[in-house]
């Protein structure tokens, strides 16, 4: 079994982190694994990606091939159509609903919205459902926990356990509250 | 023991269990993880393994080929363009030769993520003599330090090592081997004066080693044949391979090419049993223009320059499937509803306040014009702020200024940022000083290296004293906050720098928001 994941969003919201989480599971579960990451300029509220890659078999490619993603998981809607040719014809995107705005020129949110909900997509406002669950800086392990179910080559239980230990050394009150965020993120998803 | 490493990691881990005592680096993306992960690593900071940031890559350069000399091993990291900066010492450490095992490792940007131009690096190695590795993947960069410095040593030369920023970015799982002792202290008793009789000489010696680099490379474990039935036959170089297996898996009739000088006779016997050969390489089109001059010009070579593979940009699983005849492609049609998201500053940040002040300034004289170098405050080039008119090289601000102001340019302004004007900026500022150039230079000190991700900046408290050394007069030495409540301020000390005829700088202080935060995130835990 192989899977092949976009993440994506802008720079500074948390993308690196979910694919550490990721990674951690992948690793402690015996897959192979390549991620592909982008550093240095882009990361100033530009763009950003990662190229994920699990499977039970070895990997060549670091970089996922147009039409062959299995999933786009995104930290914001316009970002997550950005990668649209990457998709594959049974791929899903998972992605946060509330656009972030740090351009003049972003699309007419209605609009974005109604193009969104064209596409294999589920999408949640994740910033308010890590707000509501006392974690407003645990969004980005909403849209993990949103994701988790659909991820098929990990399981929930496997990515709880890599987020308790990636963030173990940040002590026991942090793990609880990315769990927390996670699990409110698994719950959504799943509705 | 298997370790999920960044290329970058696997490179830093590899050299520290081979060994290491020093490395010697200046930050450029997508090099910089080296340096810092050997910083970081438990078993450099008990050996006292050198990691300190350098001032520039020359002189990172230099430190490294002192150590080697002194019989240690050490490594010299930089991103491509950084070559073009440390290019004195560097080909002539081919000349010299090394004692401890010496490896140059050059981090290329095809695509230009984070750059300013796609050079590769295969060519400096070629053009000083030397051996250069290539690896495919994570595992490869770390086995090929240890077998970089054991060929360094018994070749007597640097050995440079070349990575692509999909290999240097990108995770996987590597196998970690023991770490090995370091060399001992012992300093070389071989002459290394390059004085014209001597270096006649060592060249000759240089030129006789050069069958020696090729033996290594025909017996390389890093460069290997696959066959297969087909009849189109490939030469995939570096991470080319990995494309290659992607779109063709087992059925490829193919030679990897991992290091250089080329394995000529594999490549010779493949060439003999298929009809024409496609080069597959990340970069510029090394191989290519190599082996058509090899095979002779009625055999069939396709590549980049051919058309097969774009002429520019990084490879990619596509656009090599598609020169091996394959397809993949899009299922979903491209968003309606899209907009480019350019990198920009951060709010907050005291370049934006410059920039803001500058351009207020600035609106008085149509005829400015505003040099710009390379850091985060590049970004100024791009709405909002539309303030600069070149960003070239690192210290090209403050000599193209002046170069333009010697031919009547006013107002003639650089900007360029703190540690950018202690790597290549003071040399230039000595030239405009000699000259009484009438330029304004606004030093932009963030007290980091923050493009690459906050590293220490060499002349950090130094900026005031290092511009009076360097023979600016005091009084057009002036320091401002940049902060939006001090913009009158601000704008007044520009206004008077310009209408100074004669050098000045401006030096706008305030630390990186980042690296600020970060300071205040480590305080509270």
């Amino acid at each position: 079994m192989k899977k092949d994941i976009i993440l994506c969003g802008v720079g500074g919201q948390g993308i690196l982190s979910i694919a550490t989480i990721i990674g951690e599971a992948a690793t402690k579960a015996g897959l192979y694994l390549k991620q592909a990451e982008v550093h240095g300029m882009s990361q100033r509220g530009g763009d950003v990606q990662s190229n994920l890659r699990l499977s039970t078999e070895p990997i060549w490619s670091d970089l996922i091939a147009e039409g062959s993603a299995d999933l786009i998981i995104s930290m914001e809607p316009m970002e997550a159509m950005r990668y649209l040719a990457y998709l594959s014809k049974d791929g899903r995107i998972v992605t946060s609903s509330k656009p972030f705005v740090n351009i003049p020129n972003y699309p007419a949110e209605d609009a974005l919205q109604k193009e969104l909900d064209t596409l294999p997509s589920i999408k949640l406002d994740i910033e308010t459902v890590a707000k509501d669950c006392g974690n407003p800086r645990g969004a980005n392990m909403v849209l993990l926990g949103m994701a988790a179910p659909i991820i098929g080559i990990l399981s929930v239980k496997n990515l709880r356990e890599a987020i308790a230990t990636v963030f173990a050394r940040k002590g026991e009150q942090i793990v609880e509250a990315n769990l927390k965020a996670f699990d409110s993120g698994v719950q959504a998803g799943t509705k | 023991m298997k370790k999920l490493l960044l290329g970058d990691e696997a490179v830093a881990l590899g050299a520290i269990n081979a060994g290491l005592s020093g490395v010697y680096a200046y930050p450029g993306t997508p090099s910089t993880e080296i340096t810092e992960y050997i910083q970081n690593h438990p078993l450099a900071k008990e050996r006292g393994v050198h990691s300190r940031w350098c001032t520039n890559e020359k002189t990172a350069m230099e430190a490294a080929l002192g150590m080697s000399y002194a019989g240690k091993r050490a490594l010299v990291c930089m991103k491509h363009v950084g070559m073009n900066v440390c290019a004195d010492a560097f080909v002539n450490s081919a000349i010299t030769g090394v004692k401890g095992g010496l490896i140059v490792l050059a981090a290329d940007d095809p695509s230009m993520h984070s750059s300013q131009n796609e050079q590769d690096s295969r060519f400096y190695a070629k053009f000083a003599l030397v051996p250069c590795l290539e690896p495919s993947n994570q595992q490869e960069a770390y086995d090929m330090m240890a077998y970089g410095f054991d060929l360094s040593e018994k070749l007597g030369e640097p050995i440079v090592l070349r990575v692509v920023t999909r290999l240097a970015h990108s995770r996987a799982a590597v196998e970690v081997t023991e770490p090995k002792a370091e060399k001992p202290f012992s300093p070389s008793t071989d002459q290394w004066v390059l004085l014209p009789g001597i270096a006649r000489k060592k060249y000759v010696a240089l030129l006789e080693k050069q069958d020696a680099m090729k033996q290594a490379s025909a017996e390389s474990p890093f460069n290997k044949v696959e066959r297969a039935v087909s009849q189109a036959g490939i030469l995939a170089c570096g991470i080319a391979y990995n494309y290659v297996k992607e779109a063709l898996g087992n059925d490829a009739n193919l030679v990897k090419i991992s290091q250089y000088p080329l394995p000529e006779e594999k490549i010779k016997a493949l060439a003999a049993k298929c009809d024409e050969l496609l080069i597959i390489e990340d970069g510029q089109p090394v191989v290519e223009e190599l082996v058509t001059s090899l095979l002779g010009a009625g055999y069939p070579v396709k590549g980049r320059l051919t058309g097969d593979l774009p002429r520019t940009g990084e490879l990619t699983p596509d656009n090599v499937a598609k020169a091996l005849g394959k397809t993949t492609g899009a299922v979903f049609a491209p968003a309606k509803n899209m907009a480019a998201r350019p990198p920009q500053l951060c709010q907050g940040c005291g370049h934006r306040d410059v920039y803001t002040a500058l351009n207020q300034v600035l609106a008085d004289y149509p005829e400015h014009r505003v040099f710009g170098d390379i850091g985060c405050y590049t970004l100024g080039a791009l709405p909002p702020f539309q303030s600069l008119s070149s960003c070239v090289d690192m210290g090209a601000s403050i000599t193209m200024a002046k170069g333009a102001a010697d031919a009547g340019l006013f107002p003639s302004v650089a900007v360029i940022g703190d540690s950018t004007f202690t790597h290549s900026g003071m040399t230039g500022l000595l030239d405009a000083v000699n000259d009484k150039s009438n330029i304004t230079v606004i030093i932009s000190d963030n007290l980091t290296t923050g493009m690459t991700g906050g590293q220490d900046s060499a002349g950090t408290n130094k900026y005031e004293a290092i511009c009076l050394g360097l023979g600016v007069e005091p009084e057009h030495v002036r320091v401002v906050v940049p902060l939006p409540k001090n913009m009158p301020e601000i704008m007044r000390v520009i206004r008077e720098e310009i209408e100074y005829k004669g050098v000045s700088v401006i030096i706008p202080r305030r630390e990186c928001i980042q690296t600020f935060a970060r300071h205040a995130r480590a305080k509270k835990q």
